[in-house]
């Protein structure tokens, strides 16, 4: 028996023990309630099952009406916005049919915005993955210093988005501090307009995201550590296994339904992306890191052209919820299947 | 949104007493009406720094005095604050009694939701008073609101590093602002800050080599009919391009912004970092506030205007401008048309111009202009032949923003002359 076969076997008893993997069916749950069938009838003559159910509505519905003020009215109020030709101002009585979506899915900022978001979402993936795991791995092993580390790595998270990002707008502005920085170490001919430079502003933006958003991962990868159980180690131990044997055949694989978390959690951060780069470029220079969000801001509300704004607002909700719905169909179910087996 | 505390940056001192009894409430009343004649006005306005705001205070108490039954309710608020909020206010019907426009595209939109009050026959004496001040709030032949303060783009630039360059007079034709770049290139100075990521500072450029380039009459047909085909719309572009090819801007100035912290661009100018700027009325109180010591550029401060191009059909001494003016909500009390008449009487004109906080409109009002660079700005804004109105405002949000959106994709070099016309057109629907 291989070692990942068994880590596979301990899979399941690994993952109820883990926070991270949140995502399980309502059945579970179901038996922490007492049986409905044969309970003793309630005081006041109504039946158990009816009595659940009106607990049920009172709980849920505060929730659920808010929900509905809230994000389904909006969201379907939008959508009817998205069909006419609206400044905001006065009646809305130019009906244009599906002309704002025709001319934002024609146009070269738009496409490029969506481009610019799935190129965030895949390097974010692709540059923080690697390096969380890498940290979180690290800061996983005794040593002095740790918790110190890990609130350091955690740090930019905490700080609020604008904040970072006004920073950030200082340090990289021509001449500043990163500049100052790089040419003390001797790399003055690596200086950029950071921000300034359409070929480079995209990447600039990348880097400040990381920086923001590292410390996420580590400490989820961490919270997905701590469900390893220990004895899967000693095992591997005493069957000679290397560090980076333990490391490729245990713990990653066990870090597979936390990981798989994360990634749905960045995919839809870097969908919505709009605080940071709005801080630091607005878009710009050149229209060279506009995203979807920056894109119905810049050309929908400030333009007072609220029924343009509206089909871009619906345009971004569908491609957000298609490209979730496929990671959940494509990679989350696994996770769910298993858990629920 | 875009215009960020341009009309903010007035800053004032004292308060003036001036007394006007303008009860002429003539009409049926408005939904604040009641009975006796007692009104509440609401009026919103954004000079919220002392000393600007105890002279409305002040302003505020006289009318009331004046006008027993009137009561006003002054709000004031820091300059975006009040746009968000005017913004809202206009969608949801609920807007102030008395509040800012600032003409144009904006303007007309707001008339043709039927928001703002007709001041034609109203507010007829003052209107003929303010002259040509009024036409950018104009719309079709109706007078909509009175502007109070109209101030004139042109070059803010630091007369110390002019000196240090060994620049002698100031440049007045293109020629000249180019051997002035050359100058400060070589005493190691960078000439010229733009705000080029809030997009209109870089804007105001293609607007100027429009206005230079372009006869009056054409300008003014193309503001109306926004039909930009003319070609002097396209030597705009080409001098612009030029201009640009010859490097004069502040390094990474795509990623400027206009007027927000020490290195936008008007912080680059306050703090010696760069020579001259292109830019409003506004610029002195930016400055100010931009600097420690409050001071700005102090003593170092110098303006010029707009140089001439040489195959230009525009009026060398046509200037580039805009401003605020006081408008009534359509479903204001008829003391509204009272209150704003009072705020544009030769007393409150002439104490906001000695609290130095704008450039006047009412010319019983232009010799108390109290600061001296703002005083050399209302002999130019008065020599004019005409103002002509921020293309932006004039066009509204919509055609305006695609326009400003292409203008500083030429200053990334990612746009040409054509290109600039063209993207007005299709977002005008005049292509």
């Amino acid at each position: 028996m291989s070692v990942a076969d068994d880590a596979r076997a301990l899979r399941d008893a690994a993952a109820a023990a883990t926070p991270s993997t949140a995502v399980r069916p309502a059945a579970d749950r179901a038996p922490a309630r007492p049986a409905a069938g044969g309970a003793p009838r309630g005081r006041r003559g109504v039946s158990p099952a009816w009595r659940k159910r009106l607990e049920i509505l009172f709980f849920v519905s505060p929730a659920l009406a808010l929900f509905a003020v809230f994000v389904v009215v909006p969201v379907v109020q939008a959508g009817r916005y998205s069909l006419y030709d609206w400044n905001g101002l006065g009646p809305m009585d130019d009906f244009v049919g599906f002309q704002n979506y025709v001319r934002a899915l024609g146009d070269d900022v738009f496409t490029s915005a969506v481009q610019h978001n799935l190129t965030i979402v895949v390097l974010s993936i692709l540059v923080q993955l690697p390096l969380g795991l890498g940290i979180a791995l690290l800061l996983n092993r005794e040593m002095w210093g740790r918790t110190f580390l890990r609130v350091v790595i955690f740090v930019p998270y905490v700080l609020a988005e604008v904040v970072a990002g006004v920073v950030w707008f200082m340090l990289l502005q021509p001449r500043g501090p990163v500049d100052a920085l790089l040419e003390a170490v001797g790399l003055g001919s690596f200086t950029q307009l950071w921000l300034g430079d359409p070929d480079v502003a995209l990447y600039t933006v990348l880097v400040v995201l990381t920086w923001k958003y590292l410390g996420l991962a580590v400490i989820l990868f961490l919270a997905g550590l701590q469900g390893v159980p220990e004895e899967l180690y000693e095992a591997a131990q005493l069957d000679g296994a290397s560090w980076w044997q333990v490391q490729r055949r245990i713990t990653i694989p066990l870090l597979g339904p936390t990981i798989r978390t994360w990634g749905f959690l960045s995919m839809i951060g870097s969908l919505q992306l709009f605080d940071m780069v709005w801080i630091l470029t607005k878009g710009g220079p050149a229209n060279s890191t506009v995203t979807m969000a920056t894109y119905l801001i810049n050309q929908g509300t400030d333009r007072s052209l609220y029924g343009y704004a509206s089909a871009v607002a619906v345009l971004l909700f569908a491609i957000s919820f298609v490209l979730a719905a496929l990671y959940q169909v494509f990679v989350l179910r696994r996770d769910n299947k298993e858990v629920a087996s | 949104m875009t215009r960020n505390r341009r009309a903010a940056s007035v800053l004032a001192l004292g308060a003036t007493v001036a007394l006007l009894a303008g009860a002429c409430g003539s009409g049926s009343g408005g939904d604040e009406a009641q009975g006796d004649g007692d009104v509440t006005l609401t009026w919103w306005h954004n000079s919220n720094n002392e000393p600007g705001r105890g002279f409305y205070e002040q302003v505020a108490a006289d009318f009331e005095a004046a006008n027993p039954g009137v009561t006003i309710d002054v709000q004031a608020m820091q300059h975006e604050d009040m746009l968000t909020k005017l913004d809202a206010a206009f969608q949801t019907g609920d807007t102030p009694d008395v509040y800012m426009e600032r003409g144009g595209g904006e303007l007309a939109s707001h008339v043709e939701a039927g928001l703002t009050m007709d001041l034609s026959d109203e507010a007829a004496d003052t209107i003929e008073k303010l002259g040509g001040s009024v036409a950018g709030w104009q719309v079709e032949d109706k007078t909509y609101a009175l502007p109070f303060s109209v101030g004139v783009v042109g070059f803010w630039y630091n007369t110390a590093l002019f000196e240090q360059a060994g620049i002698t007079e100031v440049p007045t034709t293109q020629a000249e602002l180019d051997d002035a770049v050359q100058a400060l290139k070589d005493a190691g100075i960078e000439p010229i800050s733009v705000g080029a990521g809030d997009k209109w500072p870089a804007a105001h450029y293609w607007y100027y080599y429009g206005l230079r380039e372009c006869s009056q009459d054409v300008l003014t047909d193309a503001v109306t009919s926004l039909d930009f085909s003319d070609e002097c719309f396209l030597r705009a572009g080409e001098d612009l391009e030029s201009f640009i090819a010859t490097e004069p801007f502040n390094a990474g100035f795509l990623a400027t912004p206009a007027q927000s912290g020490p290195t936008s661009a008007s912080g680059l100018l306050a703090t010696g970092q760069v020579a001259m700027e292109l830019a409003g009325h506004w610029e002195p109180g930016v400055m100010q506030g931009l600097t420690e010591d409050g001071e700005g550029l102090g003593e170092n401060t110098g303006w010029f205007a707009f140089p001439t191009v040489e195959t230009g059909d525009g009026d060398p001494a046509a200037a580039l401008g805009g401003g605020d003016a006081w408008a009534c909500a359509a479903d204001a009390p008829p003391e509204c048309v009272d209150f704003i008449e009072y705020l544009l009487s030769d007393e409150v004109q002439t104490g906001f111009a000695e609290n130095s906080m704008g450039l006047p409109t009412n010319p019983a009002a232009s010799g108390a202009v109290a600061d001296p660079a703002l005083a050399d700005l209302l002999t130019v804004r008065d020599e004019a032949p005409y103002v002509q109105l921020y293309f932006d405002t004039a066009f509204g949000e919509n055609v305006g923003g695609a326009m400003n959106d292409e203008i500083a994709l030429m200053f990334a070099g990612e746009a040409s002359p054509q290109d600039i016309v063209d993207a007005i057109q299709s977002a005008a629907g005049t292509a």
